[in-house]
């Protein structure tokens, strides 16, 4: 395996992230009968925001300032250590995938207090709310990546990734995996803040959660957030489209372009998944999510069987 | 080696006894030899257990001894050098902090004493964990409760202070009664207190091993046994509270450990017992933590939580052991760095806490807030902390929660080839460590946003400022090894094999830990290195953001109020609001109590509401059952009348009856 094939995948979720969104958006576009932005929107949205100066609250101090630093720092290297198309990361030893959750949690301990920085009820609402659903989360993430290990015997997402096939998906671990996707799902939809736990388009007090928390961020922070939001659309996304859609064709490169193209398979199911349905209201959140723990967990019975 | 850990121990008594004298006029002085005599003795006891743990001859030392029982025999082997690291770093430089923090104290009467009972307690732990003599255990262990117990008393003219003192001296002593059976038990299986001579053969292990859970279990703070931490950790001075919660509960950790490692073997179900008591502190422990309003009570809880994730390391580590499964290695190596861990950032925090609390003199976290640039290095210090309880890398509590995580999943890797009991229990640890993580993010994001960040919720009584340098150089530099360890943790789990070999039972040798530690060391390593790349990172964004900010217009404004023109700092978010969603949800969990009126109406007049949780433990198992012992023992009062001819009659009717019963 060559380097240019390991370090493909980074480059292209830099370069690419943002146009999932804007797949997410056109398809939701489609749905609502409208034309849509351009699909260079987040790019230029991008652009704009890193041109811009910056208005800070006289509340806050270093915590605002960092936030969004931390956050973006987590995800660049959060994205070294995920597979694409059976390849290996860039970066994989064993016991990565504990440190990749954990690098995800401390950029959103960071974010939390980035948020509860300019002393505002809003953000503090919305803060609670992030802490709160991500613990939940949490375990679903990490049991449903420990099923997987058990499948692959391995405790590191890229020989986990790399074991996955078109065979094991027909074998008798199919059901597991179809859990495991689902609950992925799941964690996908909370860890993004897509609806149905959080509606992305408003940050109306009642429904808010991670567009509040960035209410009082401007400017390259908020470019930073932005940016780094689109990379965990497609870092956590390779944790569903792995097991899904794992096309093995034995060419690294036509894989790792499959499993980009899975990606966005992804994100046009986000949208119809977004345009389809409302918001849950915020008491049942935790139903959901504890929903995608049992799919995760259930995975279990078919390791001990 | 023998003598240093003697002369660290006599500089330990000695600065007790000087402190006795150190009150009034004197204690400025008194301060200066408290401080320097701890430093002194710490740095000269850690000379002899660094050289045990770099693998040098365990201590051993005899003396004659006047008791007609036990024998006073003192031995540091690996495992008592590794709980010795902790009380004599933490006692060292609590003992700086202590001198700045007790400095507005020092005209009070107890003072003298105060230092004399603290210095008492770190002997009394020395001797506790190189005891190596049931009866010489005993009586350290009751050296080190009772002279805690002065400790959390020192403030004694308050009647909560009063309350929690009364309640950990029952913990205490009821927790010690499950020891005297425990070591007569001992003792009447090899007819020696000599714990060389104990052999767990001859004995009703399982037993033992139900007396050391319970009595050792509440001195650590298992769930169900903590109700004495959440009470006298706020009670005690701040640096106390870093003592006791950071090491003194350890030592009922070590205790267990001490008692288990005398069998020749281990059950099963012995490993199921502590992954339950483990899971029950991990989640019963931060889930109270998280809903308390009470700065050191909410680190008291959260103690309860790690003293759970230090069970739980040890309970798949015992379950693997059982099987002779080299997953055991991890986890108790997890568990064993987890006690260094928990020491180090647990004290940071109570002496953050402590700092706000000289600071503003308040504990009530819903009071407090922007602290963050009024006490910069607190805040920072407090950071640092938090990070790490909550087990994020690149701080220390990751290292410790890593390895365990490696042999959790280890254990479901296992899969259906194995017997269920590595696979059920890694499962259930697994998800366990992963709540527990993320309830302490919700419940360490809290403390840190609200005390520190926004702005005051009440105005502050004077001017606020930190400490000075005795309170926060021990800060800082607890705080700095939180980092350390998180970034050189592999090169201590490197040298961790004598220690996860002493933590086995006396029949287990087949797995050699020395070997397999180096490749969770590489983990670490590579963990290391990431973190080392993400803090590059981090500090490329930082100054490229900087730059690029540098030549443009940054302005400061309100925060925006959405509109609202009359904003006051009253309605920012609170702690107890930020934790609403989690007590909406997992309300039947945590009973609490409602009193007062909430606003109501369209022109609603002045209300109050005051909401609190109760601990269930409290509220519903011990007081009722302490009240009803307390009504049942009440009738005894109709003897106890105060009437001294009536007492001297029972005496008489005593000795006759006595007399009466040696004729029969």
């Amino acid at each position: 395996m060559t380097i240019g094939n390991m370090i493909l995948s980074p480059v292209m979720a830099l370069l690419l992230a943002p146009l999932m969104r804007s797949v997410i958006n056109r398809t939701k576009a489609v749905f609502a009968g409208k034309k849509g932005p351009p699909m260079l929107q987040p790019y230029y949205e991008l652009a704009k925001l890193v041109r811009k100066g910056a208005v800070y609250s006289t509340t806050s101090g270093w915590a605002i300032r960092t936030g969004p630093v931390v956050s973006l720092g987590t995800i660049l290297v959060a994205l070294f250590m995920v597979p694409i198309g059976g390849m290996n990361a860039p970066v994989h030893f064993s016991g990565d995938l504990i440190l990749f959750v954990y690098l995800l949690g401390l950029g959103r301990f960071f974010m939390i207090l980035s948020a509860m920085d300019a002393g505002s009820s809003f953000e503090g609402m919305g803060a609670s709310r992030e802490a709160f659903y991500s613990a939940l989360a949490e375990p679903s993430l990490l049991i449903g990546l420990g099923t997987l290990a058990a499948i692959a015997r391995s405790v590191s997402l890229s020989p986990i990734y790399a074991n996955i096939d078109w065979e094991l998906m027909a074998g008798r671990f199919a059901p597991a995996l179809v859990f495991i996707a689902l609950a992925f799902l799941i964690v996908y939809l909370t860890e993004n803040s897509r609806i149905p736990v959080d509606d992305p388009t408003t940050h109306l007090e009642l429904t808010m959660i991670h567009e509040v928390m960035i209410l009082d961020h401007c400017g390259v922070d908020l470019a930073m957030i932005e940016y780094a939001g689109a990379l965990k659309l497609w870092v956590l996304g390779l944790l569903i489209t792995g097991i899904l859609l794992p096309v093995r064709t034995g060419a690294p490169l036509i894989d790792a372009v499959a499993g980009i193209g899975a990606l966005f398979l992804l994100a046009v199911t986000i949208g119809v998944i977004e345009s389809s349905m409302a918001r849950l209201k915020l008491v049942r959140i935790p139903l959901l999510l504890m929903c995608a723990f049992v799919l995760s967990a259930s995975g279990i019975i078919w390791i001990v069987k | 080696m023998n003598r240093l850990f003697l002369i660290s121990f006599g500089i330990f008594l000695l600065a007790g006894v000087l402190s006795l004298a150190g009150n009034g006029s004197r204690a400025p002085l008194n301060r200066w030899v408290q401080a320097l005599l701890s430093i002194a003795a710490a740095i000269i006891g850690l000379i002899p257990a660094v050289s045990v743990l770099a693998g040098g001859e365990p201590l051993d030392i005899q003396r004659a001894w006047g008791l007609p029982a036990g024998s006073f025999h003192l031995r540091m082997d690996v495992l008592s050098a590794w709980f010795a690291v902790p009380v004599l770093f933490i006692s060292g430089l609590a003992a700086v902090y202590g001198t700045g923090y007790m400095q507005p104290q020092e005209s009070r009467k107890g003072y003298g004493f105060n230092g004399f009972a603290y210095q008492l307690l770190v002997a009394g732990m020395l001797l506790t964990i190189t005891a190596w003599d049931g009866v010489l255990f005993l009586i350290a262990w009751e050296i080190m409760s009772i002279a805690a117990w002065f400790l959390v008393m020192f403030e004694h003219e308050k009647a909560a202070v009063r309350q929690a003192g009364w309640i950990y001296l029952t913990a205490t002593h009821l927790g010690t009664a499950f020891l005297f059976a425990l070591f007569v038990i001992l003792k009447d299986g090899s007819g020696s207190f000599d714990f060389s001579a104990v052999s767990g053969t001859a004995i009703s292990a399982n037993l033992v091993f139900f007396l050391a859970l319970v009595g050792f279990g509440a001195k650590a703070g298992f769930f169900g046994l903590h109700v004495w931490l959440p009470e006298a950790h706020p009670a005690a001075p701040s640096h106390v509270s870093a003592l006791m919660s950071g090491v003194m509960i350890k030592t009922g950790i070590y205790g267990l450990i001490r008692i288990l490692t005398f069998f020749p073997a281990w059950p099963e179900w012995w490993g199921w017992v502590l992954v339950a008591a483990g899971i029950a502190s991990g989640l019963g422990g931060i889930l109270h933590a998280t809903v308390q309003k009470d700065l050191k009570r909410l680190l008291a809880f959260s103690s309860v939580e790690n003293i759970g994730i230090i069970a739980m390391g040890l309970g798949i580590g015992m379950i693997c052991i059982h099987r002779e499964y080299a997953l055991a290695v991890p986890a108790i190596a997890g568990a064993m760095l987890h006690v260094w861990n928990h020491a180090i950032f647990k004290s940071a925090l109570f002496m953050g806490a402590g700092s706000v609390l000289h600071a503003t003199g308040t504990r009530s976290i819903d009071r407090l807030g922007g602290l963050g640039k009024r006490m910069p290095t607190t805040s920072l210090v407090f950071l640092v902390a938090a990070a790490a309880v909550c087990g994020l890398p690149p701080f220390n509590g990751f290292v410790g929660e890593l390895l365990i995580y490696i042999a959790a999943f280890g254990g479901i890797s296992m899969g259906s080839g194995s017997t269920a009991g590595p696979v059920l229990s890694g499962f259930i640890v697994a998800a366990a460590l992963a709540l527990v993580g993320g309830l302490a993010a919700i419940c360490f994001t809290k403390v840190f946003g609200i005390v520190f960040l926004g702005e005051p919720r009440q105005a502050y009584p004077g001017h606020v400022h930190e400490g000075g340098w005795r309170m926060t150089g021990p800060m800082i530099i607890l705080a700095g090894t939180c980092v350390v360890i998180g970034m050189g943790g592999f090169l201590l789990v490197d040298r961790m094999g004598a220690l996860v070999a002493a933590v086995s039972p006396r029949g287990v040798s087949g797995v050699a830990p020395a070997a397999l530690l180096g490749e969770f060391s590489s983990v670490l390593f590579n963990v290391a290195m990431i973190s080392a790349v993400l803090l590059a990172l981090g500090f490329i964004l930082f100054s490229g953001r900087k730059k690029l900010l540098a030549g443009r217009v940054v302005a400061a404004a309100p925060t925006w109020g959405c509109g609202y023109t009359r904003p006051t700092t009253r309605m920012q978010y609170t702690g107890t609001s930020f934790v609403q969603p989690l007590v909406a949800a997992l309300g039947f969990l945590l009973p609490g109590k409602q009193e007062g009126m909430p606003v109501a109406g369209y022109f609603p007049a002045e209300s109050t509401v005051l909401t609190r949780t109760d601990d269930p433990f409290m509220s519903r198992v011990y007081g009722p059952l302490f009240n009803a012992v307390a009504a049942g023992f009440s009738r005894f009062r109709r003897i106890q009348h105060g009437r001294l001819h009536l007492y001297l009659l029972h005496i008489i009717i005593t000795l006759v009856a006595i007399i009466c019963w040696s004729f029969l």
